[in-house]
């Protein structure tokens, strides 16, 4: 029987996820939920941050938006002042999805396929936990690992408020997951451009980035690396890449 | 672990194991058998109820979650064996063939009505359908019923 606690402070979570054998922390559970059911997860215990307080919200600092890690992405696609980043979190699964599914939540599990990490990384963001703050650059570590050590608990995300965003995503017609997206965003030192759901992370395509800060012509991603399963080929993969870069250019706002 | 959840308007106390679904506590503990489990994968919506207002889909909640919550299911959107609004939409436009997906279909509409306001358009329906699957027919009469619905709401 999977044991469940329900901590009020942040303080109180991390004992509970640091008392050994696999604990799981529950935030909005639209991930973790299916795989238990699946039995791909089987966590000795879960803890649910939800009654843990502070934990959601969104405030604009200076040039950053905050959001709290337990912001369900229908308030994201509400409020979230930079316009790709609500947009983004409006496309992700269905209305249904987006009252459960949380920023914090997507983030710590890494899906390769997930949206919010191409905005996390594309924005240059601050992941801040109960144990400090990850640069976005260092944070998503491949495949469904990321910075974070056991017993840390993202608290929230502070996005650097860019001059202009866009994200374009080619969803899997089923999942909502995106079989490849690509966010980009334009900074006064440059443009940064994120990829996800094409390789077995996301990751920046350096050579769009060039292109676009130097007007060159845009570049065709290598499929060396990317994934290649049922739903698509690592050179489809590709090519929707360099679809997915111009829609998003055509978008940006 | 003990609960306490408001369903369709009653305080309820339940044993539960925490990990238990919502869906399997209100049909196999409370008999609310309206709503139905279509995929159990997340994906169908034939589960939807509102939990504190807002249609989530119960396969994919826990028991432990909904401690101090309310939950409107199916059988209880409206009181005394009248229709509810977007029920008689339903109803009235024929938008349902076998009837399976049609709990998850109006909570769903309960829910477009609310986000999007009585002029909802045929576009923003459909694109709010996503997480709702119909295997019979397909999904022009759900539009106009929830259109109808959300109009007489």
């Amino acid at each position: 029987m999977t044991g469940y606690y329900r901590p009020s402070s942040l303080a109180e979570a991390a004992t509970f996820l640091g008392g050994g054998g696999d604990v799981a922390c529950l935030a909005g559970g639209h991930t973790l939920i299916p795989a238990m059911k699946s039995r791909l997860r089987a966590p000795d215990a879960l803890v649910d941050l939800a009654h843990v307080p502070g934990l959601s919200g969104i405030s604009r600092e200076g040039d950053r938006v905050w959001i709290g890690a337990m912001t369900c992405h229908a308030d994201v696609a509400k409020a979230a002042p930079i316009p790709a980043l609500a947009r983004l979190a409006g496309g992700i699964g269905d209305p249904q999805v987006r009252e459960r599914g949380t920023l914090g939540g997507s983030v710590a599990n890494n899906d390769p396929a997930a949206d919010y990490p191409a905005a996390v990384l594309a924005l240059d963001a601050v992941i801040e936990t109960n144990r400090g703050t990850h640069a976005a650059g260092d944070f998503f570590l491949g495949m469904f690992t990321t910075a974070l050590e056991d017993a840390e608990i993202i608290t929230r995300i502070g996005f650097r408020v860019p001059q202009g965003a866009a994200y374009a995503k080619f969803a899997h017609p089923a999942s909502r997951y995106a079989l490849v997206g690509v966010f980009v965003a334009r900074f006064a030192e440059g443009t940064r451009v994120t990829v996800t759901g094409a390789g077995p992370g996301v990751f920046r395509w350096t050579d769009a980035e060039v292109a676009l800060d130097t007007g060159g012509a845009l570049p065709a991603l290598a499929p060396d690396n990317l994934n290649s399963d049922i739903h698509a080929g690592a050179e489809y993969r590709a090519h929707l890449a360099g679809v997915m870069l111009r829609r998003a250019l055509g978008d940006m706002a | 672990m003990q609960i306490s959840l408001t369903v369709n308007g009653s305080r309820r106390e339940l044993d539960v194991e925490p990990t238990m679904l919502l869906v399997e506590v209100l049909r196999d503990q409370l008999r609310l058998t309206g709503t139905h489990i279509g995929c159990d994968t997340s994906q169908c919506g034939a589960c939807n109820v509102l939990l504190d207002g807002k249609a989530v889909k119960s396969c994919t909640v826990i028991a432990g979650q909904v401690d101090g919550c309310a939950v409107t299911t199916i059988e209880g959107i409206s009181a005394d064996g009248a229709l509810h609004p977007m029920q008689a939409a339903f109803r009235e436009a024929h938008g349902l063939q076998c009837g399976f997906c049609t709990p998850g279909m109006v909570i769903a509409g309960i829910a477009i009505a609310a986000r999007h306001g009585p002029d909802v358009d045929k576009e923003t329906i459909r694109h709010d359908l996503e997480g709702n699957l119909c295997r019979c027919t397909g999904y022009t009469n759900i539009v106009k019923a929830i259109r109808a619905g959300a109009a007489a709401l």
